[in-house]
């Protein structure tokens, strides 16, 4: 039990973080939905990291290694160091002084400007929502299930589990994944209801320190078990399983290594992240964030790539309906066999979780209160405080039909490979921020074929992999021509906007005049 | 104004840290100073 009392210490102390930040807050809408610009440095690296962190940094990495190799951190961690700080840097910064400037709180508000056209908002409104929901679904449901597999035997009475053959099921006793999830889904929506997205960056900068050391300690913890880090690794060559995942060759083609790297663009157009480059007390606070991105990723996934190829060599082949995410915590329970160290991985990887919700929720309130409400019936229409309590009420919905999907889609197989589908969705609008930002010449037309031949081009690849029946020895990943389908997104959502724009009338000159010095 | 660990993991770790240094220096050196002046001006 005391690795469920560290858990649920942490989990009190994000409540704890809520009421302080209640307790700071001015009462404005200005502070409940941007934290009054305010956010320095330090706070804006951690709660950025946070944020773009999930549960995959800790639990995914550690199971994709162990399956393919250290190609992994190549393929996803470096990648993201390089192209995450380029969004950061060419992107953030110019949204966040767009925002200042004429401010503006979500993207579609941006883009409705931008291009003269109510219809852009109502057309990309919809689209964000339906492909950041399967995200927040990924993140409840995953957390639900870590939950009930930390807390195997612990309720043997209470939560008791057998198999269709009446064996005790291996989960028998633990936490089910639906109460799990609701306690999740309920400390998010407490310090995000009370705290607004202050409550969030807090959290998340909290969260962020607990997954990153929690993650480092496992590392040493492990590796000291395995004789040490020089014969943890010689063990992997030692094994004939384990040897080949030493590499990449074989385990991860040329041709969706280099693709993969249209992936990490899903950043741009990720409408939490948007709103957190706006909480920035100024361009330099974006500094800290752009430089330190890159290494904090090293911190956070080297050690568990390790892990995953040392558990190739230690576990051996996983048996029929093992799943390669539970290595890190089978690593933790057949070496170290400490409680302590079982509660503190867990609180890490629900850090992980918990800080991509949060402000997934917070955004979703405020696209909902500013794009739809305060849209329909004007800005003077309602006060401050009304404004604050109609986000809040938008944020309870939101958690509350989150949850309900949630538990209706809780054993469904495909859940888990929607988060990949999510990312290219994200990076196929990246042309549209990009077009809005740097080129003039972008249309209000151009902008709307980029997002319709995103919409279509995704609908067809995801119909392809997730939804057609695929024929008998077919590859679970759907690759072209070895590319990640990602790469034919992208392209095709840039050459629309560059050719329709070049076709169709330039936008008004006292608009350009509104976004570009 | 782009030992212990498997030698393909080091190169990309190192690449991690070489971005890194990157971008220090781009924030040393080619940092957008204006922009700063320009999110100030009034909304006109």
């Amino acid at each position: 039990m005391t690795s469920l009392y560290i858990i649920i210490g942490y989990l009190a102390l994000l409540i704890g973080l809520g009421v302080i930040s209640n307790r700071f807050s001015k009462g404005t809408s200005a502070d409940f939905f941007i934290v009054n610009r305010s956010v320095g440095s330090f706070l804006l690296l951690m709660s950025i990291f946070g944020t773009t962190m999930t549960g995959f940094a800790l639990v995914g990495s550690t199971g994709k290694a162990y399956t393919s190799g250290i190609g992994t951190y190549g393929l996803m961690a470096s990648w993201s160091g390089l192209i995450h700080s380029a969004v950061f840097f060419l992107v953030g910064i110019r949204l966040w002084a767009v925002g200042k400037r004429h401010g503006y709180l979500t993207q579609c508000e941006y883009f409705r400007n931008r291009f003269d056209s109510q219809g852009l908002g109502y057309l990309l409104f919809p689209i964000l929502i339906l492909l950041l929901i399967p995200y927040l679904l990924v993140g409840v449901i995953s957390a639900g299930k870590f939950i009930q597999a930390s807390t195997k035997g612990m309720f043997p009475e209470q939560f008791a589990l057998n198999l269709p053959n009446g064996n005790p099921h291996p989960l028998s006793g633990g936490i089910p994944p639906e109460l799990g999830g609701a306690i999740i889904c309920g400390i998010v929506l407490f310090y995000v209801f009370f705290g607004g997205l202050r409550g969030a960056v807090w959290a998340n900068t909290f969260q962020t320190l607990v997954f990153m050391i929690t993650g480092v300690i496992a590392f040493w913890m492990i590796s000291s078990r395995l004789g040490g880090l020089s014969a943890a690794s010689q063990a992997v060559l030692d094994s004939e399983f384990a040897k080949p995942r030493a590499a990449r060759e074989g385990l991860i083609g040329q041709a969706q290594f280099f693709t993969y790297c249209f992936i990490p663009l899903s950043v741009g157009m990720f409408p939490h992240l948007f709103q957190h480059w706006l909480t920035a007390k100024s361009a330099k606070s974006f500094k800290l964030t752009v430089v330190a991105h890159p290494i904090f990723i090293m911190i956070v996934w080297v050690p568990c790539i390790l892990i995953g190829i040392w558990a190739a060599a230690h576990v051996g082949p996983l048996g029929p309906g093992q799943s390669p995410n539970s290595i890190l915590g089978r690593m933790v329970e057949s070496l170290v066999h400490s409680p302590v160290l079982s509660g503190l991985v867990g609180a890490g990887v629900l850090a992980a979780i918990m800080s991509s919700l949060d402000s997934q929720f917070m955004c979703l309130g405020t696209m909902f209160t500013k794009d739809i409400v305060l849209k329909k019936f004007g800005e003077d229409r309602f006060s401050d405080s009304q404004k604050v309590l109609i986000a809040r009420g938008f944020i309870l919905a939101i958690v509350a039909i989150t949850y309900g999907l949630s538990v209706s889609l809780m054993n469904s197989a495909h859940v888990f490979d929607l988060g990949v589908w999510c990312f290219s969705g994200f990076a196929g609008l990246f042309p549209l921020v990009v077009g809005a930002v740097y080129w003039k010449g972008t249309t209000r037309l151009g902008a709307i074929a980029c997002i319709l031949v995103t919409a279509v081009t995704w609908s067809v690849l995801f119909y392809r992999d997730i939804i057609a029946v695929k024929p008998p020895g077919a590859e679970d990943e759907l690759l072209i021509a070895g590319m990640m389908p990602v790469t034919f997104i992208v392209a095709a959502s840039a050459i629309s906007l560059v050719v329709v724009s070049l076709l169709t009338p330039k936008p008004a000159d006292a608009t350009l005049r509104k976004f570009f010095a | 104004v782009f030992g212990f660990l498997p030698i393909g993991l080091a190169y990309h770790a190192g690449y991690s840290i070489v971005a890194g240094l990157f971008w220090y220096l781009v924030s040393r050196f080619a940092w957008p100073e204006s922009i700063e002046k320009w999110a100030d001006e009034p909304n006109d």
